[in-house]
């Protein structure tokens, strides 16, 4: 009973969370980057159900999401014409019905085996879809793609939806409809089979259940969200082009999902968060964000394989028995110069990158023609790794120190 | 006819004859063991009626139905279970989630997307049952992957028999274990087998006489002889081909 409670409290909360963000940053900027984490959100929980939940690594999943969307860009363009009428607020189940559709009949052969042969078939897939939307122009609309007109239609209770922020509103309910969707998928008995089918195949034959339809069954359920994801993609933009169903789309929400943790449902919810920050922020200050971006899927996959969820739930130990804080200096004396050595490597990238001779950079410029400058750096990054390393062994003992209980300490 | 009926049953790997003509007839509620060297086929013949490989020629008859095209699927949810020499589990779920899978299917469950399985209920209560009866119930939330040994291949036990199958294959169910882990495995194998037909491929003589109540002994592919196990102990072939080899190596 308390746990149910806690559960629908989360819920609860997290609905706020959804609907209030717009009261505290209230700019177009963070309006536009709300419904792009809003699209990213769905798209990265709905691949988590492949890989996380299902064990199938798929580098085609933007095919879901582009078809779902460039349906739903089509319908826009017929409730322009009148040839249908309905409100657009269903515009992301249009998207989600066609994802579905889709993903029924590339899944049927597709999730056959897991492994490498569904990795293989699905990048096949990705880039047969890839081409095709060059060549069948009617579709696809080619290059330029297609675009549409949301504001037509009728009117849901007086809104036309022509504000960003209306769409924002929109898209938080549909985000949080999805996501408790997908959340109550893993409950049932065919999400709870995906698991076992991702742990052993084998095995799960042996108690009754064909592993190619548990596959089959998260597949369908995974491309229906995705759709559901590029609809609301296609009412947020009001165009779409053959990007958005491209490698570069299936690799970012692979990216996504990997980066914020695949064995935790909240993982890829992370994951959407800080990547459409990085990419929307991180872009406006740098042109070489995408080079921060790859060190740090980089450096997750090689330190934290579980993601920032798996980062955050290291810390439950600690957390339940309330040695948390004992942590916080030694974070600190680790993470200080940890940070200016990421600082001062940021520094030397951009300087050698910059087009002029001078590099503003935190209130200091600094010259690309001086070797003084460089030396200067250079020996700040140097410093403070061998601080940094140094450093690692106190971070050690006390994380030792509050994860073992007062009575382990013998053994 | 008996519950298991298997008639001329002939597995070729390529050129390889593994199983050369093997018939055999088990009853409703024996406990049979298949003893034989190293190679003489034991897995494979496990294999073949679980519905793992497919026979080359023969048939595997199993409550009437006959299952030798049958996948492991299709033979599983016509109460056939079995277990595996090597661990075989679901390494990232939680022990208590191993069970209540293995009990979905008998449950009536099928692949439904539309019931939530919660925390209640009886497949829930069933679940917990079978924890308590391989004595891991404290265990229910750990990582089935993080397991000791011996409670890893008491999981395993549990995954094969939660959703009550009649007839239950134990690949030998106390491999590796210690002295002491093994009779523990044996108390439990018997009681969670009570009133089902076993059949179990087993090294452990001591064991296998323990058990059974018939012993077929498989040589190169073949059964040299089915009977109960003093026959079997007196019988010279088997002495010949089987026992007198363990003995001389222990």
């Amino acid at each position: 009973m308390m746990a149910s409670i806690a559960k629908l409290s989360l819920w609860a909360g997290y609905l706020l969370v959804l609907l209030a963000l717009p009261q505290f940053f209230d700019s177009i900027l963070s309006i536009s980057i709300f419904n792009q984490m809003a699209i990213a959100i769905i798209f990265a929980l709905s691949y988590n159900m492949l890989l996380g939940q299902g064990g199938m690594l798929s580098f085609g999943h933007a095919v879901y999401f582009g078809l779902g969307g460039f349906l739903a860009v089509h319908t826009l363009i017929l409730i322009e014409n009148g040839s249908v009428y309905f409100s657009i607020i269903f515009i992301p189940l249009v998207g989600g019905i066609f994802g579905l559709l889709a993903a029924i009949f590339i899944g049927s052969f597709s999730t056959r085996k897991a492994g490498t042969v569904f990795a293989m078939i699905s990048l096949g897939i990705g880039e047969l879809i890839a081409a095709s939307s060059l060549i069948f122009v009617s579709f696809f609309g080619g290059e330029a793609g297609v675009s549409g007109d949301r504001t037509f239609g009728p009117l849901f209770f007086g809104v036309d939806f022509a504000q960003d922020l209306e769409i924002y509103y929109l898209a938080a309910i549909w985000v949080f409809i999805a996501t408790v969707f997908m959340y109550l998928f893993t409950q049932t008995p065919a999400g709870r089979m995906a698991n076992a089918v991702r742990d052993n195949p084998e095995r799960a034959e042996f108690i009754g259940y064909s592993a190619r339809r548990v596959r089959f069954i998260s597949f369908c359920a995974s491309g229906l969200f995705a759709g559901i994801a590029g609809g609301l993609f296609a009412l947020n933009y009001e165009f779409i082009t053959e990007e958005n169903l491209n490698a570069a789309t299936s690799g970012r929400v692979l990216l996504m999902a990997y980066i914020g943790g695949l064995g935790y449902f909240i993982g890829p919810i992370i994951g959407a968060v800080v990547l459409t920050l990085m990419n929307s922020l991180l872009s406006n200050y740098s042109e070489l964000w995408l080079l921060y971006l790859g060190v740090l899927f980089l450096l997750t996959v090689m330190f934290l394989p579980r993601g920032f969820a798996g980062l955050i739930m290291m810390h439950q130990v600690a957390w339940l028995r309330g040695t948390l804080r004992r942590l916080a200096l030694p974070y600190l004396i680790t993470g200080i110069p940890a940070f200016i050595f990421i600082l001062a490597s940021i520094a030397m990238i951009e300087l050698s990158h910059t087009d002029g001779e001078v590099f503003h950079y935190l209130g200091v410029s600094l010259e690309r023609g001086s070797s003084i400058d460089w030396m200067l750096i250079g020996g700040i990054a140097i410093a403070a790794f061998l601080a940094t390393r140094k450093s690692l062994q106190q971070l050690k003992d006390a994380w030792e120190d509050a994860n073992t209980l007062p009575g382990d300490e013998d053994s | 006819m008996g519950i298991l009926t298997l008639t001329a049953v002939h597995k070729n790997f390529g050129e390889t004859e593994i199983i050369r003509g093997v018939s055999l007839d088990i009853e409703q509620g024996e406990k049979h063991a298949i003893i034989g060297p190293n190679g003489a086929g034991k897995s494979t013949l496990f294999h073949l009626i679980s519905g793992l490989h497919r026979v080359t020629t023969g048939t595997i008859t199993f409550k009437q139905n006959e299952i030798q095209n049958k996948t492991p699927y299709e033979v599983s949810r016509l109460g056939l279970t079995r277990s595996f020499q090597v661990t075989n589990i679901f390494a990232r779920m939680n022990v208590f989630e191993n069970v209540r899978c293995a009990l979905l299917w008998s449950s009536g469950y099928r692949y439904s997307f539309w019931h939530l399985l919660g925390s209640q209920g009886e497949i829930n209560d069933r679940a917990m049952e079978v924890l308590d009866q391989i004595g891991l119930k404290n265990k229910a939330l750990f990582p089935a992957g993080e397991l000791a040994y011996a409670q890893q291949r008491a999981l395993e036990l549990g995954i094969a028999i939660a959703g009550g199958a009649e007839l239950i294959m134990l690949d030998e169910p106390v491999a590796g274990m210690s002295h002491s882990e093994a009779s523990n495995a044996v108390d439990l194998i018997r009681r969670v087998t009570a009133g089902k037909t076993l059949i179990m491929v087993e090294h452990d003589m001591n064991i296998v006489f323990d058990l059974a109540d018939r012993i077929s002994v498989l040589v190169y592919g073949e059964i040299i002889a089915s009977d109960k196990p003093e026959n079997i102990r007196a019988n010279s072939r088997v002495q010949e081909a089987y026992l007198g080899e363990v003995g001389s190596n222990a």
